[in-house]
């Protein structure tokens, strides 16, 4: 079976596991929903403050919802020890953490299709920009997020204090994809010409690749640790 | 034939034992199925394995004993290639383990008493999952007979999370004989199961046996260890203590000489008498 069946394999064990339990996605939506909830509630914003904050509270949200996501990515590999399982098949180490990542990333959209109509109503918010660039920000930076996250999930999988120390040394390394994350989706809803944004997108670009590259080669080693 | 390279023949049994007619298997053809040579371990401080050496050949069933903390379970880890020896190395049909482990590990059927099962996934949904990443052929077929054959074929479409500890462990069996590997790793297998659970894993282990197929089992459970074994190694403090063939070996012998391996004191760094094989 080639690399790309194996890693899809991986990810529809994950998809299947969680979508009969869904104990994962919906602690994920819970979470975005109750954001929602609290910023409708703490803030009182005019039309022009919305088209202000309006990109960084939905990525307060994803993103949060997201870590929860990570968490568990690798806690059920731990149960029953099937890491180990997977391990001794064989397949590349490199499949496991694409199959992880695949699995998180399909997750996490999911809940960033059905949180985002709801921020918009809740905020009475129209974006005025193009839904197709819109969409590619959230993927590129959901990406860029899954990608450090699944890496830096499986080194915390095995410490006592997993789901405390993962937030910790994943949001310093991700805070490039924060902010171009914001500013591409500030651009894009904010109806801004491309040419204020194209470089967010460009700065996702790269990191996506760049961290989706190097997990490539040190899964591995990771997982011997 | 399990035998020890460096043993002597003083042990009262013989220093090279014939294989029973050990099939063709992949590329290292007439090569002793495992052969791990002067395998040590160090993890932080402690040396958890000093200089084993063993080999294993197709046919053959090696059990190993040993106390809680001898180095059983990270010998099986390294010779499956879940970690990687500190200093010697391990062979599978001639070919080094740390070189191509992905093709290599296509070979190995690992059962211990964790069941690398998913518990929200159904049994069906487990051996398929596993089956794909072996690349088993026709495999909803396969998946039948293995159900049939560790007796779970009508509870294929349960989740794994409402079976009872002895279901997990023949699923767990299922899982890991779905490839038909050739090697097969049994860690403490009979960990946590009821009398008549451990009779069906004994009867599934036994029909498991055969000219193609070595099988490597650790367990704490003497009786069932040395009825099933070709050879017996008793593994203390990291370092090999009895290594006998089942035959030249009584259970009361067995016990008596476990004891007096176990208790003797640690001779430091002198590895000499045990790696060669000598006996208490």
């Amino acid at each position: 079976m080639s690399f790309l069946r194996k890693v899809g394999l991986i990810a529809w064990k994950d998809l299947r596991a969680e979508f009969r339990t869904k104990e994962m996605i919906s602690a994920m939506l819970i979470f975005a929903l109750l954001v929602i909830a609290i910023f409708a509630f703490a803030f009182d914003p005019t039309r022009d403050e919305v088209r202000v904050i309006f990109a960084g509270l939905i990525w307060v949200a994803f993103f949060f919802a997201g870590i929860l996501g990570l968490n568990r990515s690798f806690a059920g590999e731990r149960i029953n020890d099937a890491i180990h399982g997977l391990m001794l098949s064989p397949v590349d180490r490199s499949a496991i953490y694409f199959g992880k990542l695949l699995g998180t990333w399909v997750f996490m959209t999911i809940v960033e299709i059905v949180a985002l109509p709801i921020f918009i109503v809740m905020f009475n918010y129209t974006p005025a920009g193009s839904w197709l660039l819109a969409g590619t920000a959230i993927l590129l930076a959901t990406l860029g997020f899954v990608a450090v996250g699944t890496f830096l999930a499986a080194l915390t999988a095995n410490t006592k204090a997993s789901e405390v120390l993962l937030p910790v040394i994943l949001f310093p390394v991700v805070i490039p994809v924060v902010i171009a994350a914001v500013e591409a989706t500030r651009g894009v809803f904010g109806g801004l010409p491309p040419a204020d944004f194209v470089t967010w997108f460009k700065v996702l670009g790269v990191y996506d690749a760049v961290f989706v590259a190097v997990p490539f080669l040190l899964f591995e080693y990771l997982l011997e640790v | 034939m399990v035998v020890s390279r460096s043993r002597p023949a003083s042990d009262g049994a013989p220093a090279i034992v014939a294989g029973m007619g050990a099939p063709a298997v992949a590329a290292g053809m007439g090569a002793p199925a495992i052969v791990a040579s002067r395998v040590s371990k160090r993890i932080g401080p402690r040396m958890i394995l000093r200089d084993i050496d063993l080999t294993v050949d197709r046919g053959s069933f090696l059990t190993i004993l040993g106390p809680n903390g001898a180095g059983k379970t990270t010998l099986i880890r390294i010779l499956t290639g879940l970690l990687k020896p500190t200093t010697g190395r391990v062979t599978i049909d001639g070919r080094d383990l740390a070189e191509v482990p992905a093709e290599v590990r296509r070979q190995f059927g690992v059962i211990s008493h964790h069941s690398y099962l998913y518990d929200s996934l159904t049994a069906r949904e487990n051996l398929y999952f596993y089956g794909r990443l072996y690349d088993v052929p026709d495999l909803p077929r396969r998946i039948d007979e293995v159900l049939a054959e560790v007796g779970l074929e009508l509870f294929f479409n349960e989740p794994v999370r409402t079976f009872s500890r002895g279901m997990v462990q023949r699923l767990a069996i299922a899982r890991a004989i779905i490839h038909r590997p050739s090697l097969l790793f049994l860690d403490e297998p009979y960990t946590g199961l009821d009398p008549q659970a451990s009779e069906t894993l004994s009867s599934v282990l036994s029909s498991l046996k055969g000219p193609e197929r070595a099988i490597v089992m650790i367990t704490h459970q003497f009786d069932q260890g040395l009825a099933m074994a070709d050879r017996v190694v008793v593994l203390v403090r990291g370092r090999i203590a009895i290594n006998e063939a089942a035959a030249d070996l009584t259970l009361d012998e067995l016990n008596r000489r476990y004891r007096t391996a176990a208790m003797r004191p640690d001779d430091g760094g002198d590895t000499t008498r045990a790696d060669r094989g000598v006996t208490p």
